[in-house]
């Protein structure tokens, strides 16, 4: 049931036009097709259903910890506690090398130096650095605070910056301020991959996260995010949905594609692998891939490695047999 | 409860039995149930074979699941103060006493015994958990203590839960078998996944109703009605299962078990040779099997 969300005379070259002012974005934006929520509902329900056994259930458990951005953003977090994430996912299950690694490790930008180091002295360069910053995550701070963060965070050995919209302007209507916030953080991440946090909780409504994720992509996302983990509605199967659908229009409208990142409240292997089937049977094949999609997560690795061990030794493990965060 | 009519001709309301999971009566995650018959009895009395109600056929998932809810509750139970696990224990021989007439009936068609020789079995469970809810601050002054020491030390060893218990409850005696295996369990700060007895699951069943309310936190047992053998696989081989009592195991299946519970070194209790007189003196074995003894060294005045 492709929405097809893009309006049909929107062809390649001829969006940036419809960021000119405030007004053409918002003529845009609102006329996206509106979301029908009960059939968003009920299709990301039916496909949490399918059943993922065996051969097919060890390459998605082996897949989603290869997609996870491994996360501590804890105000009590220490460079000791980062240290030991780092050493995590450099080597999720040190009774079996065979578990691939993580693809990043996410933390507040002042702990971005120490997980770069400790990556590096784990022999892990490639799994990325990931950071958040301006002002994550209410994003209440002004314009040059939220650059300057920025920079600090590529400084420090970011490979990824995960930004939050001010979703005060958002929901005002300011749609060219959001616009521009994000195309000025692009600007300072240089060579680091941005990622655009919309706090779907915060949005309210599923039009409103159609429109946040044409806003950030045509802003220069190359990733969207749901949320910051920091309130009560998390990722949830619909609204990712949602975002997949997105990008995937996005892409036939203009050709680039960005990446989907579901981030809070996927806790288990079962919850990762429906969303593994989200983005196969949404994006397609191509997206299934850490450079495309992402987990934010902490707990759900656990529960990944329990079931892979439960796959390779035929019985059921137990907390024991993972670390303790 | 085992005619569909009673002599008024009014309907029955007919009971649908459910497993127990983290405080929660769920059906088997499998969908399937099994037929529950009424037992034959010394006195041939009438009924034999007769369908009682349909038990839910747990699966594997189900125990997995149930092991996951015991773990989780096993920190608040085994922190628990002996003394409130006293108070609960009791308070659950407290909810029994007002539902004996259900539970002898339950038990009179399970086990296929007379009126009065139910009704003796459903007393003497209830006065099983009394008494073990007795033991849960006197069990460490028992098995714990001072030991004497060459040195200037305090050196006391305490008795600490095993962790998640994999009960297999006998399979004849259906309500008093079943406490004398369970109660033991609990009283030391353990939580249990009790597998039912495969034929007379019914009365494991109702129990669980009264666990329920008995101020008994969710999850810390967990009650499994189906076929014996298949559920006490994967419990046995479970790597987050600390012990297994293998009182419902017969035949080859307890040594079988016993190997697949060598994989992590559980602690298993076997079951006797003969089928035992549940209503005999338990003694202390089956709570000191699933201990663990803590000792500490402590500096004299320091």
């Amino acid at each position: 049931m492709p929405t097809d969300a893009a309006p049909r005379d929107a062809g390649r070259g001829t969006l940036p036009d419809v960021t000119s002012s405030n007004a053409a974005l918002r003529r845009f934006l609102h006329g996206l097709p509106g979301v029908d929520a009960v059939g968003l509902e009920a299709r990301a329900a039916a496909l949490g259903t399918r059943s993922i056994k065996t051969s097919a259930k060890a390459y998605a458990l082996d897949l989603a910890i290869s997609m996870i951005d491994l996360t501590t953003l804890e105000g009590a977090d220490t460079p000791g506690k980062v240290r030991s994430l780092c050493a995590k996912g450099a080597s999720p299950d040190p009774s079996d090398r065979t578990a691939p690694r993580v693809a990043a490790i996410c933390v507040y930008p002042d702990m971005a130096a120490t997980a770069r180091r400790a990556l590096d002295d784990a022999g892990a360069g490639e799994i990325h650095v990931a950071s958040v910053a301006t002002a994550f995550p209410a994003g209440r701070a002004a314009l040059s605070v939220k650059l300057a963060d920025t920079r600090e965070a590529v400084a420090a050995g970011a490979d990824e910056i995960d930004m939050v919209i001010d979703r005060g302007a958002f929901l005002a209507g300011r749609y060219l301020r959001v616009f521009e916030e994000i195309r000025e953080v692009r600007q300072a991440c240089g060579d680091a991959h941005l990622k655009v946090i919309f706090e779907n909780g915060e949005l309210a409504t599923y039009d409103n996260i159609r429109r946040a994720s044409w806003l950030a992509m045509l802003a220069g996302a190359d990733f969207i995010k749901t949320s910051t983990g920091k309130v009560a509605v998390n990722a949830t199967p619909p609204n990712t949905l949602l975002m997949l659908e997105a990008v995937r229009d996005f892409r036939a409208a203009t050709g680039r594609q960005v990446g989907v990142k579901p981030a809070g409240g996927v806790r288990t292997a079962k919850d990762a692998v429906k969303y593994l089937v989200l983005v196969n049977e949404t994006a397609g094949g191509d997206w299934l891939s850490p450079d495309w999609f992402r987990f934010g997560a902490s707990s759900l690795l656990n529960d990944l490695l329990m079931q892979r061990q439960k796959l390779t030794t035929g019985h059921y493990s137990g907390p024991d047999y993972v670390t303790v965060d | 409860m085992s005619t569909p009519e009673t002599s008024r001709g009014r309907l029955a309301v007919l009971k649908t039995y459910k497993l127990y999971v983290g405080g929660k009566f769920p059906r088997s995650e499998s969908g399937r149930v099994y037929e529950v018959t009424a037992a034959t009895s010394a006195a041939g009395a009438a009924g034999k074979g007769q369908w009682l109600a349909n038990a839910p056929l747990a699966s594997r998932k189900d125990a997995r699941d149930a092991v996951v809810a015991a773990r989780k509750a096993f920190g608040g139970w085994s922190g628990a103060t002996a003394y409130n696990r006293g108070q609960v224990l009791y308070r659950v021989a407290e909810m029994l006493e007002g539902r004996r007439q259900q539970f002898a009936a339950e038990v009179t068609a399970a086990e296929g015994l007379s009126k009065a020789k139910a009704q003796a079995a459903v007393d003497a469970a209830i006065d099983r958990w009394v008494w073990y809810a007795g033991w849960s601050d006197k069990l460490a002054q028992v098995v714990g203590g001072a030991n004497p020491v060459a040195g200037p030390f305090f050196n006391l060893s305490t008795p600490e839960p095993t962790g998640v218990v994999a009960v297999l409850a006998p399979q004849r005696s259906s309500l008093l078998g079943l406490v004398s295996v369970l109660a033991p369990v609990l009283v030391s700060g353990n939580t249990a996944v009790v597998v039912t007895s495969r034929n007379a699951p019914l009365p494991a069943l109702s129990l669980a109703e009264v666990l329920a309310t008995s101020d008994l936190p969710g999850g810390v047992v967990n009650v499994l009605s189906g076929d014996t053998a298949e559920l006490a696989r994967p419990l046995a081989a479970h790597a987050d299962v600390q012990a297994v009592d293998l009182a419902g195991a017969e035949g080859g299946l307890a040594a079988e078990l016993e190997a697949a519970a060598a994989e992590n070194l559980k602690r298993v209790l076997r079951p006797a040779a003969q089928d035992p007189d549940w209503s005999a003196q338990p003694g202390l074995e089956r709570m000191t099997a699933f201990l663990e003894t803590k000792t500490v060294w402590h500096p004299v005045g320091a």
